[in-house]
């Protein structure tokens, strides 16, 4: 009995099957091959069809790419939008969290569902909903407006579909608030906003922080929503690529795509090292 | 949790603004759009509102009926493959000693971390005719044209007379793809969580008891998952449903899924009261799907509570 077990998997020992490791490793190659593939195509010193053949290194198209003022616009765009929605974000899901976690109100879940339903609606319907609104009360940006208020249509639907998600993320943080030490400090005559700001605000900082991310990366990511609501004059790094990558293929898009890949990396090594910090005071 | 009426002014100070962004920037354009889903183009840009099931009624013309059929199908396939390869791998993941597992997962997540246009963009590079995935295909094929010949099978040509490139770009298979490398990360995640809350004792009880690793897995793993798998699909179908990019890029407009006809109302044939009929039906589907994953959740919830009462 006890040899036939031995040759036998146990339980749980999926992951020592081969033909299950062959399928994670075949997914694997899967989501990489593309991006890596990509990588080391922006070095490639090719100008005509720039993707095909391997013609020898070179850090050209990142010259090129750092030299195409439409393309460092649009780069500087998305930023900029990121940041500052990502500011908003930040401060209203924190509220949002705030409040689906301290008070029992009527038609709560009515709210609750509320919050939730710009993450589950398609994209496509908030993008064009949203264009929609802002024609319909007639807010174009004039054209002209200096950067970076020529954004804020954009900004204002980043911060719509975002905020909700930092929300979730802050609240789940809360959740693991001990409301005593709350009571303690109202006790020592704490006020409501010195509750706020030196017991509830400390606590919450990892969580802010992993929504902080979330809502900044989902911001950078977004193109359908950007799309819609981007003038001819605020174009962002999305919406400058497709209409790059849909006129002709450049190498430059490589090159500009590999840096941007780059943020991301950095940035996910951030919200690790934040995740696993929040996890150790907990 | 305290009653809101006790300290109201606090209460109003936080629910105020994010009450009210919600209201004027999310539900105002619902209701703007509602509204331009029963209205009527007037001039290039204005719509009256006439209270007319025209544009609803246009949803069932026979083009509208096979785009929502195709896009229903793609999305369904790609869920799907993205279930059958998900699967797995979150099975690797979850039984992974522990000090590997946030290694494998982050494999799987980071992708999802990246922006969606490079990805789509980068998987467009490599698709085309000329691309680096039919440079693989030739050369595998090249492999065993030669192995035929060897065998001494070469004048047959077996394999055709030279290696005839697969288009991907511009069909559903390249839409499938493209639509399955973007998603599947979304799948991998529900299903990994559900299989980290299994009891682990309940496979060892039926190992024990002599079912093979297959019958484990179809009748304990499966279902005892299944709430997590059903997550893992609707989590992947709507998204996929609406996708926009993935078919705009990869099917070059010639695999249009619904997100891409309704855009084109907005910005090429400007007929914003079709376009509004459209997004508002897309709507509704994702509602009724996600009211079907709260029925059966509750029907499992209230069954389970049965079992263990």
């Amino acid at each position: 009995m006890a040899r036939r077990r031995r040759q036998r998997p146990g339980p749980f020992d999926y992951s020592r099957k081969l033909s299950l490791q062959l399928v994670f490793v075949l997914a694997t190659i899967f989501l990489y091959a593309p991006i890596i593939v990509l990588i080391i195509f922006s070095f490639n010193d090719s100008r005509r069809g720039g993707n095909v053949i391997w013609r020898g290194f070179t850090t050209d198209y990142y010259v090129k790419a750092a030299n195409n003022a439409s393309l460092i616009e649009a780069f500087t765009n998305s930023l900029t939008i990121a940041v500052i929605s990502t500011i908003f974000s930040v401060i209203l899901g924190a509220i949002t969290a705030v409040v689906l976690w301290r008070w029992r109100f009527p038609l709560k879940p009515g709210f609750e569902g509320l919050v939730a339903l710009p993450i589950v609606i398609p994209e496509i319907c908030l993008g064009v909903a949203v264009a929609v609104f802002f024609s319909y009360f007639g807010l174009y940006v004039p054209p002209g407006t200096p950067w970076p208020f020529n954004l804020t249509n954009i900004i204002i639907a980043h911060i719509t579909f975002s905020f909700p998600f930092a929300a979730m993320v802050i609240r789940t943080r809360l959740q693991s608030f001990n409301r005593e030490m709350e009571e303690a400090a109202k006790d020592l005559g704490a006020t409501e906003f010195q509750v706020f700001r030196d017991v509830i605000l400390p606590h919450l900082k990892p969580g802010l922080i992993a929504g902080g991310l979330l809502a900044f990366t989902l911001s950078l990511d977004d193109f359908v929503i950007t799309f819609f609501t981007s003038g001819p004059d605020t174009v962002t790094f999305p919406v400058k690529v497709y209409s790059m990558v849909r006129f002709s293929v450049t190498p430059e898009i490589n090159a500009a795509s590999t840096v941007l890949i780059l943020i991301t990396l950095v940035l996910t090594a951030i919200a690790m090292r934040y995740q696993s910090f929040g996890d150790d005071r907990q | 949790m305290e009653d809101f009426r006790r300290s109201l002014r606090v209460f109003l100070a936080f629910f105020a603004p994010s009450f009210g962004w919600l209201a004027l920037f999310f539900v105002a354009p619902l209701v703007i759009i509602f509204l331009y889903s029963v209205g009527e183009t007037v001039s290039l840009t204005e719509v009256k509102t006439t209270w007319t099931f025209a544009n609803y009624a246009r949803l069932t013309e026979p083009e509208i009926v096979t785009l929502f059929v195709r896009s229903l199908w793609l999305a369904g396939i790609s869920t799907v493959i993205c279930l059958v390869v998900g699967y797995p791998v979150a099975l690797v993941i979850a039984t992974a000693p522990p000090r590997w597992k946030p290694w494998l997962l982050l494999i799987v997540i980071l992708p999802f971390w990246t922006n969606l246009l490079i990805r789509t963009y980068a998987l467009l590079n490599i698709l085309g005719t000329r691309g680096r995935v039919n440079e693989l295909f030739e050369w595998v094929w090249l492999q065993a044209d030669g192995a035929l010949r060897f065998v001494g099978l070469g004048e047959y040509q077996l394999l055709g007379e030279d290696y005839e490139p697969i288009v991907f770009l511009g069909r559903w298979s390249g839409v499938i793809i493209g639509l399955v490398y973007v998603h599947l990360p979304f799948t991998v995640l529900p299903i990994y969580a559900a299989l980290e809350r299994l009891e682990r004792s309940y496979l060892e009880a039926s190992l024990d008891l002599g079912a093979g690793q297959w019958r484990t897995f179809r009748s304990i793993l499966l279902p005892m998952t299944l709430v997590g798998v059903i997550t893992a699909a609707i989590i992947t179908f709507i998204p996929m449903l609406g996708s926009y990019l993935t078919p705009a890029l990869l099917g070059r407009g010639q695999v249009d899924m619904i997100a891409n006809v309704i855009e084109r109302q907005f910005k090429g044939a400007n007929d914003w009261p079709f376009g509004a009929a459209m997004s508002l039906f897309l709507l509704y589907v994702t509602f009724i799907i996600l009211a079907l994953q709260a029925i059966v959740a509750m029907r499992r919830s209230r069954l389970q509570g049965r079992d263990h009462g």
